[in-house]
């Protein structure tokens, strides 16, 4: 759609060769490749070649405290990655948190989008930039004003608790109740979620509300055959963005916890944090980190592959 | 058409005063209920500032109250004595214990201690002290010199305006390549720039740590800003479906005129999309300042260069048992965030939904 009377900047690099012309079309072309390469320079300098890079050291013995011996060893740090107790125990632990808090958190974040949808609620503004205010929090002060509301003794959750007569228990000490806190630490930045959530809430068409009251639809019917399906494309992208939160958790592991205790916060990223910078075994942890981003790839795919059965999105043909 | 007569007398059924109540009550119970969630959500936010405010022994205590405070004293005869709310004859009243004894006490009315001491039968122990608002300052000019807090503040404002400028800049370029010209291999490279969103910092931590070191970036701001000068995808993405929403008759118009692309885009697509570059730039701000695996990973080694949040964590782990400091320290690092937040909450939020719902 551009078609400049003459590009200067481009028409001095190239060569002219002979039936070669600047057509429209290719000047164009020439453009927009020029406005992207900001990007394209970044992609292969900090992201194609790094994971080459990675894919190469990953089949080495890369140890940082002596990088001029590296040597080649095929598959074993893959093999190693079989049989090492540490990553079916981060694999275990990532695993068991996504499926232990990201539900919840979708639920919570749908909940709270539709109440604060209700044109009866009063004050609706406030509330939603009051609820999202937590997620500008800076994660590593979120986690530390976490440690002391859960700290067993001083903490407010469990003075609250004592008022109604229960013993808190040691939140973030007690490896049984180490994830949950994790999860209610992570409920903070439910914020945007709830945002998507209710942007997509109010793009659903009144008059279906309409209808279905006409019809005589309770709230319960409506809710599950109106709201719901109109907000599969929000749930979507709320799984899709959740898992891939989940398979980047790092900084509230390792403020809070640290791995402690017993190992049962040894995140994926915090063993692989560990076996780079605390033991410099960069050539493992360059496999360890190849294993997260093809798992993350495989649960994407699997995720838009499963999105057609289950995702409405309007104005599509069936 | 036979449901409308039978939904009608509904509508309109009881008396105008009946309904508004009744719409009142609805409104109210939906109004407790947020309120009543929104402060159970914001209760950590109430714990940071009473607890910045306490001392180390009320923290400790149990029977203190929520609120800063320190326990009332009396001074009589060259002692400090303690002041507790004592029940007599069914009146509360607060008297200060002299001499402490397991079931019966020696106690002065701090109101009139011209009468002298006098018996108190019963357990101190059971007592409840009496309290005085008494905010503890000093915990943030502790924290305020400790953590160096003017330093970190100027390092993390200083990596995060230049990074902001860098990816901010970069994104509207690349956004306006990707959403103005036509080229092969566009949609496939959209696509590329989409799912790097889904590739997490750690696969190339690694690799671009040991490329950052061979080139002896380790141990300066560059890792944490040069990054960001090359178009980030959430921003891209972003911007791009933005710019797709401005109608093209302005740029051709200005095309015919002989503007340069660059000249469009600054002068024409730019002013049009006002909205979308603040949201980026917002966000990239706080992602920037609140960022804390690279800064761990390229200067943990040096104080001098530490960010806030940085600084903040090495902090806390300090003085991990002592959760006035660390609380003090959490405003400390929260302030500017919250700010601007607030202050730019509108542009903000419309931001996020852009991202969210135009996928």
């Amino acid at each position: 759609m551009i078609g400049q009377p003459d590009a200067p900047a481009l028409s001095g690099s190239t060569v002219p060769r002979s039936r070669w012309r600047w057509t429209a079309s290719r000047r164009e072309a020439a453009w927009g490749w020029a406005f992207i390469s900001p990007w394209i320079v970044g992609f292969v300098l900090f992201t194609a070649i790094p994971m080459a890079m990675a894919l190469y050291f990953s089949l080495t013995d890369f140890d940082l405290r002596r990088p001029n011996e590296v040597q080649f060893i095929g598959l074993a740090n893959y093999e190693q990655i079989l049989r090492d107790p540490n990553v079916a125990q981060s694999m275990s632990i990532t695993l068991r948190f996504a499926v232990l808090t990201v539900p919840p958190t979708i639920a919570l974040s749908v909940g709270l989008a539709m109440l604060l949808n209700s044109p009866r609620l009063t004050g609706r503004r406030a509330f939603r930039t009051l609820f999202y205010m937590p997620t500008q929090i800076p994660l590593v002060a979120s986690t530390l004003i976490w440690i002391g509301v859960l700290n067993e003794e001083t903490g407010w959750v469990n003075g609250l608790l004592t008022l109604v007569g229960i013993q808190g228990p040691d939140w973030l000490n007690d490896p049984g109740w180490v994830l949950p806190s994790l999860g209610i630490v992570g409920l903070w930045g439910i914020g945007a979620m709830m945002l998507i959530a209710l942007a997509g809430l109010q793009g659903i068409p009144s008059e279906l509300y309409d209808a279905a009251k006409v019809d005589g639809a309770g709230a319960w019917t409506t809710l599950r055959r109106i709201t719901l399906p109109l907000l599969t494309p929000v749930l979507f992208y709320s799984l899709l963005i959740s898992c891939v939160g989940v398979s980047q958790y790092f900084i509230q592991a390792y403020v809070l916890t640290n791995g402690q205790p017993d190992a049962s916060t040894l995140f994926y990223n915090v063993n692989l944090y560990r076996e780079a910078f605390s033991f410099n075994q960069l050539g493992y942890a360059s496999a360890l980190a190849w294993v997260l981003f093809l798992i993350v790839l495989a649960l994407a795919m699997l995720l838009f592959w499963s999105s057609s059965r289950w995702v409405y999105y309007a104005g599509e043909r069936r | 058409m036979t449901a409308i007569p039978r939904t009608a007398p509904r509508v309109v059924a009881g008396a105008p005063l009946q309904r508004s109540l009744r719409s009142f009550t609805g409104r109210a119970a939906i109004f407790l209920v947020a309120a009543a969630l929104l402060s159970a959500f914001l209760m950590p936010l109430a714990y940071m500032v009473m607890t910045s405010l306490k001392d180390q022994a009320q923290v400790a205590d149990p029977a203190a109250p929520l609120y800063p405070a320190s326990p009332r004293t009396f001074e009589y005869e060259g002692e400090a004595l303690q002041i507790y709310a004592v029940p007599i004859d069914g009146v509360v009243r607060e008297l200060a214990i002299v001499q402490k004894g397991r079931e019966s006490s020696v106690m002065v009315d701090p109101a009139n201690p011209a009468a002298g001491t006098f018996t108190w039968e019963g357990r101190w122990r059971t007592l409840t002290p009496a309290y005085t608002f008494d905010p503890k300052v000093e915990n943030f000019e502790l924290a305020w010199n400790q953590i160096e807090f003017p330093k970190l503040l100027r390092n993390t404002a200083i990596i995060s305006l230049i990074s902001t400028i860098g990816a901010v800049g970069s994104a509207v370029l690349v956004a306006y390549g990707f959403s103005r010209f036509r080229f092969r291999g566009r949609g496939t490279l959209f696509l590329v720039l989409l799912s790097t969103i889904m590739l997490s910092a750690q696969v190339t931590l690694v690799p671009t740590y040991i490329l950052f070191t061979r080139i002896g970036w380790t141990g300066t701001w560059l890792p944490l800003i040069v990054p960001h000068f090359f178009a980030n995808a959430y921003n891209v993405f972003l911007l791009r479906q933005y710019f797709m929403t401005i109608p093209t008759d302005l740029d051709e118009a200005a095309m015919i005129d002989g503007a340069s692309p660059f000249r469009i885009l600054w002068s024409v697509v730019a002013p049009q999309a006002i909205p979308a570059i603040v949201a980026v730039t917002l966000f990239h701000f706080f992602f920037a300042w609140n960022e804390f695996l690279m800064s761990l990973v390229y200067v943990g080694g040096n104080p001098d260069l530490w960010p806030l949040s940085l600084g903040m964590q090495k902090f806390a782990a300090l003085y991990v048992t002592r959760p006035p400091l660390v609380q003090a320290s959490a405003i400390l690092a929260i302030i500017v965030p919250v700010v601007v937040f607030f202050l730019s909450q509108r542009a903000f939020m419309r931001g996020v939904v852009m991202t969210g719902v135009e996928k």
